[in-house]
């Protein structure tokens, strides 16, 4: 058989699209999200006040992206616009982190496999449950490929390092304090210094009421790091 | 469900009814079919009020709902957040109104989420007239919805009061309002007792007895329910947000008021 001029084998297609989304992921700064005892930290260094890599989603639900931001925040959009669709239609109580995982990885695999270029992103659904021990974090790949993680997850470049880094900081339900210097600490490493200037921290907290979704401002998250 | 990705063009921004509509949806509060009607019997919510008190506004409903000369709920609620530091009130056809405020609340939040700022006040108070208007139709025949609107402003830092007529016009009271069947006995009270700045409870008391004297002079408006435990709801909007007075207080209350007239002696 005689391969036609320009071909190109699917799985050299795929490993070229692959290998491009996670360059570029790569390039951008990490993102962590801890389990700790209230609920969910998310954490990111970010020096932007107005440009968001972490946002609520629903009631007990964050999104946090990584990679190209115009990318991931249309699929933040996408995600508030199901999410209130859904509890608006149906009930409050049928809007699950679970369904919305399932809707992005269709979405980014879909497009992973179709569209003449894959998103450059990678993002992460997490839901905090009612009792400790039932929240949720999914980590979603620019392919589509979910990830469900139960104690903390890394989003982004250098994930492998700084994932054993909070795994060597991590204990079974630690407190808000604690889960903020392991988060902060593992991004920023042995040798240097975040200052909260530089970082964007929300939390969902089982204890703030209908909608757990809260960000830690500068003075709140000095108090934390400092302790 | 699938992702909700609109093209260039075909983005409904940041309003969740435009959303509902582009998504296919049909919309919650569409206007009725032309013909006969208005004798329909639907359960109607009745008298509702807000008061502007030193710290931002206090609102307060009755718990009935009537059908025709029937009651068709003895404990509905009439007065909901409707975010953090605003609630809305409602009185008109239940059925209409309550799919109304979820819909008002819905917007809010929505709006708050995909453009990561709430919108201003007056620019929630504008959003609910839209939707008033848009229930014209209906009101048309005899199912009006007429809201009340209130909230604590965070940039002017005062309470502020919106009232809406039955095609979503909108207008701000300086210090009180009272509508619904029996709005009119309400707002009488409420006139003859308000006073500039009033604390807290004495904003209560004033809202409680407008409604007591309400539910004296108009049959749809339901009174005080020893027996079974039912008052009416009240809640305040301050800096610090939407709060629900417990049950607890507006009962102690209204005992109260009931023993300081049974004292006083009401005229027959």
């Amino acid at each position: 058989m005689t391969m036609p001029f320009g071909y190109v084998s699917p799985e050299q297609a795929m490993k070229d699209r692959a290998d491009f989304a996670r360059k570029n992921v790569a390039k951008g700064r990490p993102l962590v999200a801890v389990v700790y005892e209230g609920g969910v930290l998310l954490a990111a260094e970010n020096p932007s006040r107005t440009l968001h890599k972490i946002s609520e989603i629903y009631d007990r639900i964050a999104f946090a992206g990584v990679g190209k931001y115009n990318e991931f925040d249309s699929l933040r959009t996408a995600g508030v616009r199901i999410a209130d669709l859904k509890g608006y239609q149906y009930s409050r109580e049928d809007v699950d982190a679970r369904s919305l995982a399932n809707a992005y990885a269709q979405h980014l695999g879909q497009i992973f496999t179709h569209e003449m270029k894959p998103l450059e992103v990678e993002i992460l659904v997490a839901e905090v449950g009612l009792e400790v021990g039932t929240d949720q974090l999914f980590h979603i790949l620019y392919d589509g490929t979910v990830v469900d993680e139960q104690r903390f997850t890394v989003l982004g470049g250098d994930a492998d390092t700084i994932s054993d880094r909070i795994k060597a900081a991590y204990t079974e339900a630690m407190a808000l304090g604690p889960a903020v210097r392991a988060a902060v600490g593992a991004l920023a490493g042995p040798d240097r210094q975040i200052s909260p200037s530089e970082l964007e921290v929300a939390v969902l907290d089982r204890g703030n009421g209908r909608r757990a979704f809260r960000r830690l401002d500068p003075p709140e998250l000095t108090t934390l790091l400092s302790t | 469900m699938s992702l909700p990705v609109f093209g260039a063009g075909q983005d409904p921004g940041p309003s969740f009814s435009e959303l509902l509509r582009r998504s296919g949806a049909a919309s919650p509060v569409a206007p009725g079919p032309p013909g006969p009607s208005a004798a329909v019997h639907v359960p109607h919510g009745t008298t509702i009020v807000a008061i502007r008190y030193a710290d931002g506004v206090v609102m307060a409903g009755d718990r009935r709902a009537t059908e025709g000369y029937s009651i068709a709920h003895r404990a509905i609620e009439k007065v909901y957040p409707a975010d953090r530091h605003s609630g809305v009130s409602i009185a008109g056809a239940a059925g209409f109104a309550v799919e109304m405020v979820k819909l008002f609340q819905t917007e809010l939040e929505h709006y708050e989420k995909v453009e990561g700022v709430a919108l201003s006040l007056e620019g929630k108070a504008n959003k609910l007239g839209q939707m008033v208007r848009a229930n014209l139709g209906m009101a048309m025949e005899g199912l009006a919805v007429v809201p009340i609107y209130a909230g604590y402003d965070l940039r002017r830092r005062t309470g502020r009061i919106f009232k809406y007529d039955i095609t979503g016009g909108r207008y701000e009271e300086d210090d009180f309002h009272a509508t619904g069947s029996g709005g009119r006995d309400a707002r009488t009270t409420i006139k003859l007792g308000y006073r500039e700045d009033m604390d807290r409870e004495g904003a209560i008391e004033l809202a409680i007895e407008g409604l007591y004297q309400a539910a004296d002079e108009d049959s749809a408006t339901g009174g005080p329910d020893v027996v079974r435990g039912i008052y009416p709801t009240v809640a305040t909007i301050t800096e610090g947000g939407f709060e629900r007075v417990g049950d607890a207080e507006v009962a102690e209350r209204f005992q109260a008021l009931i023993a300081r007239k049974s004292a006083e002696g009401q005229p027959r």
